[in-house]
């Protein structure tokens, strides 16, 4: 094992009172079939648990699932306190079911995607290389 | 990318820490030198290992066995709990989806908990190859406990307890009858043998199976103290680990049934290895198995620095064919490399 390698990670998260993680499943298996190296959370992640995570697995992506209309929340508070552990650096993607007049909103915050329900996982996982690169 | 001084490591800041484990699963120069720095500082906490068969609750009891060590107990300093949770590689895509995660949500928000998932990157001995490395930083940033859970382990997977101090082998009611007890392998790696989902039917028959096997495996077993108190017993230094006789537990980790007795039996496993010297011998031998696989790994690269590859190519040519056979073939690879 002489070479250095290195792997995209990503950290795929159920933010708020979401009852059911069946599309972020479907994600992260996609990830995980395109090579990359998924941490899956589970459900019911606060944003203090999800920064927590994102911290100790030093993942380049996080990616949120919000299917609960919290999402003008959720996003700003994750990426305050991404912001404040000093993981700047980390892509934030976002899916679920978010209205087409909050997404301006929510790119400007500095999110890097916004997928809802019928994106193809091949969209996703070329957003993500291209955002690792 | 900034530089990681392993100062901050030392030091116990978080997001170095992360970055240096980052640095040393890849394998980088500068993980390289990182684990140079720390090396000093390592040999200090206490590795356990947790293993058993997928489903049998690893994660589920990790969870449970890092919060009693963080539950304030008079008097005492709460240990640092560093969780490392290997999960598979896919052979396929090379990705992997860690879960361990999942069942460890109770231990959120305790900042003297860190917990880092990793895949096996292509290893099969039920741990990463990098996996000792992001040990011994844990052990150099003053974690005093780190438990390392391995991928759901099958019979042979038993690296772990080469890692590990106590080795702990979660088996589940239901999963094969008393031949499995007596075969070679996981069990025989165990300190101490836990019987999970204990409140499932058949739990009595497995906890009675796996004790059965032990009355076999330490027919002196009754006449030093059962449950492992601190024990004084003569015992010829090449058998010296024949002391401790694995307990075997009952436990719910759901509910977290049992795990104060893990706990107990876990600190008198500590005081054991340390009271009969078998710590040092661990920490001996741990240290020259990574001497040799260093070796062994420099060693190949330098090979591979060395060899034309048209000599490869013409000796592999030669034994597809049949004209040269393997062993000959490895002769004449060495010597081409000229080492």
């Amino acid at each position: 094992m002489g070479n250095s390698q290195s792997k995209i990670r990503v950290l795929i998260a159920k933010a708020g009172l979401d009852g059911h993680d069946r599309g972020a499943k479907v994600v992260a298996r996609a990830l995980r079939d395109a090579g990359m190296e998924v941490i899956y959370t589970g459900l019911r992640q606060t944003p203090e648990m999800i920064t927590e995570a994102a911290l100790q697995e030093d993942v380049h992506v996080v990616g949120l699932s919000i299917l609960s209309g919290a999402h003008m929340t959720l996003v700003p508070k994750v990426l305050k306190l991404l912001k404040k552990e000093g993981l700047d650096e980390i892509r934030l993607f976002l899916g679920g079911i978010i209205p087409d007049e909050d997404k301006a909103e929510l790119e400007k915050l500095g999110v890097d995607g916004i997928y809802g329900p019928g994106t193809s996982t091949q969209t996703i996982i070329e957003d993500i290389q291209k955002a690792c690169q | 990318m900034p530089v990681i001084h392993a100062e901050s490591v030392l030091n116990g800041e978080r997001l170095a820490l992360s970055r240096a484990l980052t640095q040393i699963e890849n394998n980088t120069p500068e993980g390289l030198k990182l684990l140079e720095a720390l090396f000093p500082h390592t040999g200090k906490a206490h590795l356990i290992g947790v293993t058993g068969a997928p489903g049998t609750g690893k994660s589920t009891l990790v969870n449970q066995l890092a919060l009693a060590y963080r539950q304030p107990k008079e008097g005492n300093v709460l240990p640092r709990v560093a969780i490392v949770a290997v999960d598979p590689t896919s052979p396929f895509s090379g990705g992997a989806l860690l879960g361990d995660r999942v069942r460890m949500q109770d231990l959120a928000g305790d900042t003297g908990i860190f917990i880092r998932s990793m895949a096996s990157r292509g290893s099969l001995g039920g741990l990463a190859s990098a996996t000792a490395g992001l040990v011994q930083v844990f052990d150099a940033a003053g974690f005093e406990i780190i438990i390392i859970e391995t991928v759901g382990a099958g019979q042979a997977e038993v690296d772990i307890a080469r890692l590990a101090h106590s080795t702990i082998v979660i088996e589940a009611p239901g999963l094969g009858d008393e031949i499995q007890t007596i075969k070679a392998g996981i069990l025989e790696i165990a300190d101490i043998l836990v019987v999970n989902k204990s409140d499932k039917p058949g739990a009595e028959n497995t906890l009675r199976g796996l004790r059965n096997m032990l009355s076999l495996a330490h027919p002196d077993g009754d006449q030093i103290t059962h449950h492992g108190e601190v024990m004084d017993i003569e015992s010829p230094v090449d058998n010296i680990e024949s002391g401790w006789t694995p307990p075997v537990l009952p436990t719910v980790a759901t509910n977290g049934e049992g795990i104060p007795s893990l706990l107990k039996e876990l600190n008198n496993h500590y005081r054991y290895l340390k009271s009969s010297g078998t710590w040092k011998i661990r920490e001996e031998t741990r240290l020259k198995d990574q001497l040799e696989s260093l070796l062994g790994a420099a060693l190949r690269s330098r090979w591979e620095n060395r060899i034309s590859p048209e000599i490869y190519q013409d000796t592999l040519a030669k034994v597809i064919n049949r004209d040269l056979s393997p062993w000959r073939a490895v002769d004449n690879l060495i010597q081409g490399a000229d080492l």
